[in-house]
């Protein structure tokens, strides 16, 4: 009984993240200026963050905690490059 | 897989509830960063899922960890943590140089910098926010 609940609240809760990083990844591709696109990129990074979590969870393994935690660092770091990119056309000045 | 077929049955309940829970919220948030009309709008809803959608996730992979393990595992929270600072930084410079930008092309959809500077020189040249703020940004051109 409790390994049916958890496999179907893993695949359920893989699904949804899965669509909401299509969602993010479309809103990456039509945005209809280049913050829309930074903005995509950075909710594709947080969603793809999360999908690594819930696969260390449906897998038991605790090696994609670390991968998820490279993933928000490296999110952090190419939007706040980005942003600095839109203000100032330069990242290092 | 094998831990799994172990597990106690409320453990089961409160992951699939938590899991649930974080993924739905990032799912919706997602989808208003998809639908919603101006950037300023959209701006606002990815961080449903980097607030409440991070937050159950951790807490459901704290709890399995736990659980599974039979010690406590915390370090899942690493991530929460790490998620809500940096999360609003990121968006402060976008949202800011999303501004600059808009301003620099004179948008008619954000408020400009000659109007903030009309308005305040009506008022007197008092130094209330909007002229500190003014000047700031007089000085950052």
């Amino acid at each position: 009984m409790s390994a049916i609940i958890f496999f179907w609240s893993v695949t359920v809760a893989q699904t949804a993240l899965g669509i909401a990083m299509v969602l993010a990844f479309a809103r990456m591709i039509r945005g209809p200026r280049a913050q829309d696109r930074v903005l995509g990129l950075d909710a594709l990074y947080s969603n793809a963050m999360l999908l690594m979590l819930v696969f260390g969870i449906g897998t038991g393994n605790s090696l994609y905690f670390e991968i998820s935690l490279i993933m928000s660092a490296l999110g952090f770091v190419a939007t706040v490059a980005l942003a600095k990119f839109l203000m100032r056309g330069e990242v290092i000045e | 897989m094998n831990p799994v077929t172990d597990l106690p049955l409320w453990a089961a309940w409160l992951i699939a509830f938590f899991l649930l829970l974080g993924a739905g919220l990032t799912l919706i948030g997602s989808f208003g960063l998809f639908r919603l009309p101006g950037f300023y709008d959209r701006i606002h809803a990815p961080t449903l899922g980097t607030s409440w959608g991070t937050a159950g996730i951790v807490i459901a992979s704290v709890i399995y960890f736990s659980v599974t393990e039979s010690q406590l595992v915390l370090h899942p929270l690493l991530i929460g943590v790490f998620v809500t600072v940096t999360t609003p930084v990121t968006l402060i410079l976008l949202s800011r140089a999303a501004l600059y930008r808009d301003r620099a092309e004179n948008n008619p959809d954000v408020p400009s910098l000659q109007l903030l500077e009309n308005t305040s020189q009506e008022s007197g040249s008092k130094t209330d926010s909007v002229t500190v703020h003014e000047s700031i940004g007089t000085a950052k051109e």
